[in-house]
């Protein structure tokens, strides 16, 4: 009974799907496109619309950028079914499109056009632009030195705290002897320790290499040991009635046991050694992001400040899309990993 | 079944070990105060023998395993496999628990060539591994994680992982407690064959007095804490045995009555 008047439902119902004006479908399809492409083309005429009231120079071509974009939006997203994967991630992307379009002509407006926003601190986005094709070698020296330092530091960091981890986690006697000391100076930050550094070492960049090592080492350490502590004994009791060696016990059974919660301490330590990093850029290094900005800010140069902000914003995002990657690809035994 | 079981048992003649309890006794200190577990058991296992030992819950049957294992040593008493003295884990006695406790990163196949892998012979010997997949029913969830088997299939990698060391004492604890009562019927009969098959000492605990009749050629009963020996039932049937076999029904009469659980029969 109930199987027929659910189908007689259904029957009624069809015509009134098939009746949907085509319309209706396509701007359902395609119409988040459109006004994204609007919102684009909103940029471009603020652009290009009324008079800069300062001087920048690349106005002009940031409206045509800007209108290019939204015939990208609009031809992409209305013909994404023929342009296959790519299509169907532009549509995807397409509200966001619409809201970032919104702000760059909020943005442009409120900066550049009328100063609803105080200038020198507020600058427009052309004027972003302008650091990125102007500036462009100074900031790439930085960005290289930002990601030699912080590799270097971080590598090092992450070698000694998991040795230690895995150490304590395992010996008795190593724990006796280096959890006290872990106890006493881990929970220090490591920017404490920057006046100390930066006169016992022979450099700057081998003080903060040291910094950020420890800013990293000490996240690492305790959960490598935590995850080896807590791995279960009946993996131990498995592996020696199956006639396991203590080596096969370490390297085989308590480090991949204790994997997951390595890679929680890797993601706490890259976090932490970023602050270092910027800190130690800011104070004793002249090189790199964190000196950029403290430069820029010396000479009143606001724009540079967020043209380097975005850049180490994709660069630290960019480092732990990198470890959740490495994460996924060890760890792909575990299920329900956190999509990054 | 049987002459085809008697038939391999001429095969492979010595392919169990004897085992030999000698009044083992054992104790647990927890906070200081002495727990007694075992006191003064002593076994003689004849080679090829299945042996069930069953007792109430919490009585330290486990604890005997553990120490036949070589996991632990024994406070005061001897175990000897074969004449030699047993003082540490070997993987000629085998354990099965009765949780999988399959390495959740290690895909089916890498688990069951643990061993293999921990006695550094897994390069010449990896036929074994695909062997002992085949036995268990298994080679097509080689690659597949632990995660992704069900409770019977997990614990039939566990039973893989210990018949790949080829064995001369499986000591199985309880390994068929958590499965649905379907799974245990079907894995119940997949023990015996295999066991009819390759000829190991075989010693089960468990506290199911049925199981332990359909199973084993000998059941020893235990007391309460401290576990002492309070019966030891041969059991002469042939294999398949049946569940409603009015001679083993007597039997289990008998070994309840000795649980002290007649009153409930």
């Amino acid at each position: 009974m109930s199987t027929y008047s659910l189908s007689d439902g259904l029957a009624s119902g069809a015509p009134r799907l098939s009746r949907t004006p085509l319309l209706a479908n396509w701007a359902r399809e395609s119409g988040v496109g459109v006004l994204a492409s609007i919102a684009w083309i909103a940029f471009g005429l603020s652009c290009l619309w009324w008079e800069d009231v300062g001087d920048w120079s690349r106005t002009h071509s940031l409206g045509i950028a800007a209108f290019v974009i939204a015939a990208i939006a609009l031809f992409g997203t209305v013909g994404a079914d023929y342009l296959g994967s790519a299509g169907r991630a532009l549509r995807k992307r397409a509200p966001w499109l619409v809201a970032l379009g919104a702000f760059l002509t909020l943005w442009e407006v409120a900066t550049a056009k009328f100063a609803w926003l105080p200038l020198p601190f507020f600058p427009p986005p052309q004027s972003i632009i302008e650091v990125y094709t102007d500036d462009l070698p100074k900031l790439l020296d930085s960005v290289f030195a930002s990601v030699k330092l912080q590799l270097g530091g971080y590598l090092i960091g992450v070698t000694v705290g998991f040795l230690t981890g895995v150490s304590i986690g395992w010996s008795r006697a190593v724990g006796y002897w280096v959890h006290p000391v872990l106890r006493f100076i881990g929970p220090l930050p490591a920017t404490a320790w920057l006046p100390i550094a930066f006169f016992t070492f022979p450099s700057s960049w081998s003080a903060s290499t040291f910094l950020i090592a420890l800013a990293t080492g000490f996240p690492v350490t305790v959960l490598t040991w935590s995850g080896v502590a807590s791995v279960s004994n009946a993996y131990y009791d498995v592996a020696r009635t199956l006639g396991a060696k203590p080596s096969f016990l370490v390297l085989k059974v308590a480090i991949p046991a204790a994997l997951p919660h390595v890679f929680v301490g890797l993601f706490m330590g890259l976090g932490s050694s970023f602050a270092v990093l910027v800190v130690a850029e800011m104070i004793g290094v002249k090189a790199g992001l964190g000196w950029y900005l403290q430069w820029a800010q010396g000479w009143a140069a606001y724009a540079n400040m967020y043209a380097a902000l975005i850049v180490m914003s994709l660069l630290c995002s960019g480092a732990i899309t990198l470890l959740f990657a490495i994460r996924d690809r060890l760890l792909v035994w575990q299920k329900g990993t956190v999509k990054w | 079944m049987v002459t085809a079981a008697l038939a391999e048992a001429v095969t492979h003649p010595a392919a169990g070990a004897a085992l030999d309890i000698e009044q083992v006794s054992h104790a647990f200190d927890i906070d200081g105060t002495e727990l007694p577990v075992l006191s003064d058991v002593s076994i003689s296992v004849e080679p090829g023998e299945f042996v069930a030992l069953l007792g109430p819950s919490g009585c330290g049957k486990s604890t005997l395993l553990r120490l036949v294992a070589g996991l632990d040593k024994p406070r005061a008493g001897r175990l000897r496999e074969d004449e030699s003295r047993i003082r540490s884990p070997h993987p000629s006695r085998v354990v099965v628990f009765q949780d999988p406790t399959l390495f959740p990163w290690r895909s089916v196949w890498d688990n069951v060539a643990l061993g293999l892998e921990a006695q550094g012979i897994l390069k010449s010997q990896r036929h074994r591994v695909d062997d002992a997949l085949d036995l268990v029913g298994l080679a097509s969830f080689r690659n597949a994680y632990p995660h992704q088997l069900s409770g019977g299939m997990a614990q039939r990698v566990a039973l893989a992982r210990a018949l790949v060391n080829d064995p001369k004492i499986l000591i199985l604890d309880e390994p068929l407690g958590k499965l649905d009562s379907l799974t245990r019927i079907t894995m119940q009969a997949e023990l015996v064959s295999l066991w009819q098959r390759k000829g190991f000492t075989t010693l089960l605990v468990t506290h199911d007095a049925e199981e332990a009749l359909v199973l084993a050629n000998r059941v020893i009963v235990f007391s309460d804490r401290p576990a002492r020996v309070k019966a030891d039932i041969r059991v002469d049937r042939p294999y398949p045995r049946h569940r409603g076999d009015p001679y083993l029904a007597d039997l289990r009469r008998q070994i309840l009555g000795l649980l002290g659980l007649d009153a409930t029969w």
